[in-house]
């Protein structure tokens, strides 16, 4: 029943994929698009059944599908864990998934590809749905190709402009080298423990028998196949570049999913590293360090996509800092709600580029409040969220988050409070320059503006409902997503303890919030600020809005010096090598030429040429004996 | 059989048989006529056959003899294929000479 039941959670998604690949242009774009939905609502009942069954049972299973690989002493078997940290992955996943599926269906009714788009669609949520529920590193892996191939094919879905696929071909080519991360580690924890089941290589672990520096590179490895995936220092660059992707793709996946996969690796690795305490404070750096830069980069972009993307490096940062103290959950409870409400943002985004036809320069915007009601108050709930506003869902996050930095380390604290400074920050400037003053753009696209469809709009207020209460799942004193999780991490979490402390500590948080909300709205409303064109910049603003110039230097660091070594291959070695091995045709040919005058044709030349040989034969056997 | 080889000695066998080769060979030599070609071979063919059974009672062995009935069965089989692929060939060219046939020049 239960292996029945987790079938269909994993194929659903997957049947509709096949279904929008081989009937998808033959039936009409509305049930294609509503196939793909079904698909992902079917996943999403099932994992709501699970999880009122967790609930009930109170301890995870585990489901092994078939035997897959047995070599010598290492054996693996395909199965399905599903316990409280899957479960919780495969609710926002499928949940969000479905909400996102509902709004491409109006968002995308344009294109002429919609089949083909939610066969993407469905793919990613199959094997992300993969990834989430294997019970060993292999069947993750499966899953984390997957996600990254689905990734690629949906950055590049609008594959006739050449920018896309380019972006597209970044973001496979970034994430590959943090697969091969990922592959190095798990070959390590093969070899070190001859097993990839999470729940074996616990017992291992705990019982502590191992080589703990081989232990240490293995996790080194794992968290740089997050990096990858994650988006963190120093292989950030494709997530921004990744939304040239239609915008329920950026929401889906570059937001609230698939980008999680690498602090969901790491918190299902929990017990490798609190082994490790040196990969530990590497992942806290990192985190730290590329929340601060991302979010720098994030204040002065003009593109509403690429603040909103760069908003999630430097929230994804926040999660590593917090996996880098051990404090996992506190990483998972801002994965859920950073899942809410960056979702609510980007599609609202998407709802705003579907109203000017494809604008996204805010600096054409404005104004948009009183045409855009719903799209605007469901952005509005969700920017509060993600700037950590009392009550909203980020605040208890976030706070969480600076909380656990402060008890370990003020530095980093400080790092990480002024990133959520600047967050408040540039997304106001969003909202301002978005919403408020008049409208900039031409009047044509003024003529045109419009609030979006219901489809549209509904899953912005469901999840704009989310974004403002889901903190609710982990409020300090019933703290229930720790207790949820409590059964699959090792090492304890304590839960703060609401002192002076913490009140002070929130106060700080809330009260910088505040501040910088008022300063964007000093700048953008009072003065009417609005950003210069591309070339008017100067100075620092200049090496900030290029993005520290970090794609140029990789640029000049590995692309250039590449080219040139494949130049110098294609223009120098490979012809020389071709030489030699042309030489050697021209000789056989020269050779061949002169062979070919014998054959005359003449039958009597043969004839006379065949006696001749024989009596040659005769007389040396004669003379030889 | 042992009287008659004795009455005639086996030296004349191989020379009827030197004398048979050689007419084969040289009608394989100077003919241009593809069907005195292939008779001059079959010459050639039985010249080695009669030298084989010859060979074959003078040493009072009949494995000579059995190998020249092989030789025999053979030699039909090649004459049929021969045979036909001259009547094809006069069929496409319309002559036999083996001086026409230069087809296979290199």
């Amino acid at each position: 029943m239960e292996k029945n039941l987790a079938l269909v959670l994993l194929l659903s998604p997957f049947i509709g994929f096949l279904f929008n690949v081989f009937f998808g242009k033959k039936v009409s774009k509305g049930l294609s698009g509503a196939i793909g939905t079904i698909a992902v609502v079917v996943s999403f009942l099932v994992s709501i059944c699970f999880f009122t069954q967790l609930n009930q049972n109170g301890k995870g299973f585990e489901i092994s599908l078939f035997d897959w690989i047995q070599v010598s002493n290492f054996k693996l078997d395909f199965g399905i864990l599903l316990d409280q940290l899957s479960l919780l992955w495969l609710l926002f996943v499928t949940g969000i998934g479905s909400l996102i599926h509902l709004y491409s269906i109006s968002y995308m009714h344009d294109d002429e590809n919609m089949h083909k788009f939610f066969a993407y669609l469905n793919l990613f949520i199959f094997f992300m749905i993969t990834l989430v529920v294997g019970n060993n590193l292999l069947v993750m892996f499966i899953g984390w190709e997957g996600v990254g191939l689905c990734s690629y094919l949906l950055i590049g879905f609008w594959y006739k402009n050449q920018p896309y696929n380019d972006a597209a071909k970044k973001a496979f080519i970034m994430n590959r080298i943090g697969d091969l991360g990922f592959l190095i580690g798990m070959f390590l924890i093969a070899y070190v423990f001859s097993t990839l089941n999470y729940t074996e290589i616990q017992t291992l672990v705990i019982k502590g028998e191992t080589n703990s520096s081989l232990l240490s590179v293995a996790a080194l490895c794992l968290f740089i196949g997050a990096c990858g995936k994650s988006a963190q220092l120093p292989l950030y660059t494709w997530l921004p570049d990744a939304m040239a992707g239609p915008t329920p793709v950026s929401a889906l996946i570059h937001a609230a999913t698939m980008v999680t996969a690498g602090i969901f690796m790491i918190t299902r690795m929990n017990f490798l590293f609190d082994i490790t305490p040196d990969v530990q404070n590497i992942i806290a750096i990192v985190g730290a360090i590329t929340s601060l830069v991302a979010a720098s980069i994030g204040l002065l972009q003009n593109d509403i996509k690429k603040v909103l993307a760069y908003s999630t490096v430097s929230q994804l940062g926040l999660m590593f800092l917090a996996l880098g103290f051990g404090a996992y959950n506190v990483a998972v409870f801002h994965v859920i709600t950073h899942a809410f409400f960056k979702a609510c943002l980007f599609l609202g985004s998407g709802s705003v580029i579907h109203a000017l036809h494809g604008e996204q320069d805010m600096r054409n915007m404005g104004g948009l409040k009183k045409y855009m009601p719903i799209t605007f108050w469901t952005m509005m709930i969700s920017t509060l969220a993600i700037s950590g506003i009392f009550p909203f869902a980020g605040f208890w996050s976030k706070d969480e988050i600076l909380m656990t930095a402060f008890e370990h380390n003020t530095t980093l604290w400080v790092v990480a409070s002024v990133a959520s400074l600047m967050t408040a920050f540039y997304m106001f400037r969003l909202m301002y320059l978005t919403f408020f003053k008049e409208f900039r753009g031409t009047e044509e696209q003024k003529h045109h503006l419009h609030e979006s469809p219901s489809l549209i709009t509904i899953p912005l207020i469901i999840l704009a409902v989310l974004a403002a209460i889901g903190g609710a799942i982990n409020l300090p004193g019933s703290m229930w997503l720790n207790h949820f999780l409590e059964p699959i991490l090792v090492a304890k979490h304590e839960a703060h303890e609401l002192g002076a402390h913490e009140f002070m500590l929130m106060g700080i948080a809330l009260a910088g919030a505040i501040i910088a909300i008022i300063w964007a709205y000093s700048k953008y409303i009072k003065q009417s600020f609005v950003p210069k064109e591309d070339t008017q910049m100067v100075g620092f603003y200049k090496t900030i809005y290029n993005k520290y110039y970090v794609d140029e230097f990789y640029t000049f660091l590995i692309v250039k010096p590449l080219n040139g070594l494949s130049n110098f291959f294609r223009t120098t070695l490979e012809p020389a090598l071709g030489q030699i091995v042309f030489s050697l045709g021209t000789l056989a040919n020269g050779i061949s030429n002169q062979g070919r005058k014998i054959q005359t044709g003449s039958v009597g030349l043969y004839l006379f040429a065949f006696v001749l040989g024989l009596c040659a034969i005769i007389s040396y056997l004669f003379i030889a004996r | 059989m042992g009287n008659i080889l004795n009455q005639i000695g086996i030296e004349n066998y191989i020379f009827l048989s030197v004398l048979l080769f050689c007419i084969g060979v040289f009608g394989v030599l100077y003919r241009r006529n593809a069907i005195i070609v292939f008779m001059s071979i079959e010459i050639m063919l039985n010249a080695v056959n009669l030298l084989f059974v010859a060979f074959s009672t003078y040493h009072q062995d009949a494995e000579g003899q059995i190998f020249v009935f092989f030789s025999m069965a053979v030699a039909a089989a090649e004459v049929a294929v021969g045979l036909a692929i001259l009547v094809s060939i006069f069929r496409n060219l319309g002559s036999i000479e083996i001086d026409k046939l230069k087809n296979l020049k290199g």
